[in-house]
């Protein structure tokens, strides 16, 4: 009688820290690893199921921008081959669209300026916690890919950047349903200026209903693909295919 | 010494209770993991390093994050589950519930539960260590049906809903909930606000628990079976 008793006694004294701890041994099952991860689905299922797929971010006035926008991830590729294009300030640098589409296209910064552009006040969320708010310009994502002639077999769009993660360039994806949203745009300019090294110099990606790991920085390349299955390990990003990070990341 | 037992807790409450114990002791850990990466709190839209912070939170250590070594990744994948458990498992409660007549019967404030002369009643039962009505040993007394109906209806609404304010997805979806909270940071704040009162609750309704015979009380939300105290 007595050692259930000590048993459930040490059961509830130490039940919450048991938890914890327990927490980090079951996450080693493959099993409990599979269910915990398709949290991302289900978040990614509800949200789509009650939300219309062109429903905006929120944009903002002038007045409510962030007064300092910070710098994240990398701040200069530093790279020989990024430092000879920010030397000729971009004007040698071609973003290349290729995979799945009909006429691949070499666009330089005033090809891009050629497109109709789009100006956002939006709001920027680090999947650390800090938001920062600001504006940015460029030409939709979407337009982009129909100059190209996306084929109807691609279903994701993967982007390639000049900075070098582990030896290796910075990559991210995105659905077509984010690619053609109104909001995602090649953005060129910041707060009405031409993009700086620290935010992304010459173009980057504005996915505006996602964290920031996805807003591919110092973009060079936009491939359209019908799998994740050959990018990377095949998870659809960097940090997505290191460190488990939710490919959608709309929460 | 005949103790009556009575069938005090009904099937589902008790289910709730359990499912909702384990998601809240998986999210406090796994949100304290993900505080961890950015530790201030802010007011308004946005937030980050170079703007005025309303409060600078501790490391909260390896004993009380999930994972226990830093991990961001694998704290969002913890709390961004055990989220849809908390919501979804509190929704079903509150419709059985509301079903079943649990809240109706057992968690309706009266006027005469929030009387000053009752409640002051109330607070000194309670510091002698006496939690039971004898003419009505079952039912909640007033400042426990009081947090209760808090807990349920206020301070876990608010941190899911603040919960959902904090993704860039919702936002699109849910305009009106960054409307609703003065905006991201805001809501982050409240998020953690609403946090720190559960887990207020979750301490004080353990204490009263060994108070008020942790054997008994334990029993009677495992089975439903409580012995009223003589």
């Amino acid at each position: 009688m007595i050692a259930p008793l000590l048993r459930r006694r040490t059961l509830i004294a130490g039940g919450a820290g048991l938890m914890l701890t327990g927490c980090d041994r079951v996450i080693q099952q493959p099993t409990v690893r599979t269910i915990l991860f398709k949290g991302e689905d289900m978040h990614r299922g509800l949200q789509r199921a009650l939300s219309n797929r062109d429903a905006l971010a929120p944009e903002f006035r002038p007045d409510q921008m962030s007064p300092r926008f910070r710098t994240n991830g990398t701040r200069d590729p530093g790279t020989a081959d990024y430092a000879a294009l920010r030397a000729g300030r971009f004007a040698d640098w071609r973003l290349t669209v290729d995979g799945l589409v009909a006429r691949p296209l070499r666009l330089s910064l005033a090809d891009l300026g050629a497109f109709p552009q789009r100006a956002q006040i939006t709001r920027h969320d680090c999947v650390e916690g800090w938001s920062a708010i600001g504006k940015w310009q460029g030409p939709r994502l979407g337009d982009v890919l129909k100059a190209a002639g996306m084929r109807d077999s691609a279903r994701y769009v993967v982007f390639r950047c000049a900075d070098l993660y582990g030896g290796a360039p910075y990559y991210e994806s995105i659905d077509l349903i984010d690619a053609f949203h109104p909001q995602t745009i090649l953005a060129w300019a910041m707060n009405d200026r031409f993009l700086d090294v620290g935010h992304g110099a010459p173009l980057r990606l504005r996915v505006e209903r996602q964290l920031g790991y996805k807003h591919a920085k110092y973009l060079m390349r936009v491939t359209a693909v019908d799998s994740l299955a050959g990018i990377g390990k095949g998870r659809g990003g960097y940090w997505e295919d290191n460190v488990d990070y939710d490919w959608w990341a709309g929460i | 010494m005949s103790a009556t037992v009575i069938h005090r807790h009904r099937l589902a409450t008790r289910l709730w209770h359990w499912v909702n114990a384990v998601a809240i002791v998986i999210l406090i850990g796994s949100g304290l993991g993900i505080s961890n990466a950015h530790p201030r709190l802010y007011w308004g839209r946005f937030g980050a390093n170079f703007d005025h912070a309303w409060a600078q939170l501790p490391r909260f250590p390896a004993w009380l994050t999930i994972p226990a070594n830093y991990n961001l990744a694998i704290s969002r994948r913890w709390h961004l589950f055990f989220a849809l458990v908390l919501a979804f498992s509190l929704l079903a409660f509150m419709i059985v519930s509301l079903l079943n007549r649990h809240i109706q019967r057992d968690l309706r404030v009266r006027r005469r539960d929030i009387g000053a002369a009752h409640l002051a009643a109330d607070v000194r039962a309670h510091l002698a260590f006496r939690f039971h009505d004898p003419e009505a040993p079952g039912a909640y007394n007033a400042l426990q049906k009081l947090s209760y109906v808090a807990v349920i209806f206020v301070v876990l609404p608010l941190v899911i809903l603040t919960g959902l304010a904090l993704s860039p997805g919702m936002n699109a979806a849910w305009p009106w909930l960054l409307d609703l909270f003065g905006g991201r940071q805001s809501a982050r704040s409240l998020h953690f606000i609403a946090m720190v009162a559960i887990a207020a609750f979750t301490v004080v309704h353990l204490v009263l628990v060994i108070l008020a015979g942790w054997r008994n009380e334990l029993r009677s939300m495992l089975t439903g079976r409580w012995r009223v105290p003589e």
